[in-house]
């Protein structure tokens, strides 16, 4: 829509136009302010766990449950050094047998939102799936935190 | 030929005064906004244009992506 409008603006006479043509959605990814109605109703980035623990692909899982009960956790985040999401523990998985990789272990591809998603959404999506977390990650796959059912419901 | 701009460009644009314009339809426009953007939807823009900008000053137009 908006190269459209650009040239259309340029045909009109207007001589300096640009596109932002990463638009909203590339602006809320980066976690930004936006006005408006939604504004200020709570969105999933602020309300995610920042401090989940994380692990690697080839992390022992024995090792990863320990640490991850240790710091009061039932789900772990399996991430590259970019902080790419590859998939996640959560307590089914930690459970397998200690001496398994974690990529052997690890639900992959796991689902995520960006961190603009409206709380209420997410609540419901976590409600009809019966799920107790989800993954908050960058448009780009990078991630921000673990959102847990709890932080969304009311 | 219209420009390009990334988010850092446009916040200093902006800044400079350039003029922000959100062309999706209003109701979206009025959950989610840019700060310091306007609302011209595509559908205004021939109607509107001339009066609503500002010809001397630059135009950044946006939408959801670049869809």
């Amino acid at each position: 829509m908006s190269p459209r409008a650009a040239w259309r603006l340029e045909s009109l006479g207007f001589g300096d136009v640009y596109e932002y043509r990463g638009g909203k959605l590339d602006w809320m990814a980066a976690g930004l302010p936006t006005e408006g109605t939604n504004a200020k109703r709570p969105r999933v980035g602020r309300l995610a766990d920042t401090d989940v623990p994380t692990c690697r692909l080839d992390d022992r899982l024995g090792d990863v449950r320990d640490r991850t009960r240790k710091q009061g956790w039932d789900a772990a985040v399996v991430i590259n050094s970019e902080r790419v999401v590859f998939g996640l523990l959560r307590a089914m998985e930690l459970d397998l047998q200690a001496d398994h990789q974690v990529s052997q272990a690890m639900r992959p591809g796991p689902s995520t939102f960006r961190p603009y998603v409206l709380a209420d959404e997410v609540a419901t999506y976590l409600h009809d799936h019966e799920l107790e977390n989800v993954v908050i990650t960058t448009s780009d796959g990078r991630l921000v935190g673990l959102l847990r059912k709890e932080n969304v419901s009311r | 030929m219209p420009g390009e701009v990334d988010r850092e460009e446009l916040r200093r644009m902006v800044e400079a005064g350039a003029q922000l314009v959100e062309v999706l339809p209003e109701e979206e426009y009025a959950e989610d906004h840019l700060p310091r953007a306007i609302s011209l939807p595509l559908r205004r823009l021939d109607d509107e244009a001339s009066t609503t900008l500002d010809r001397n000053r630059p135009v950044i137009v946006y939408c959801w992506d670049s869809a």
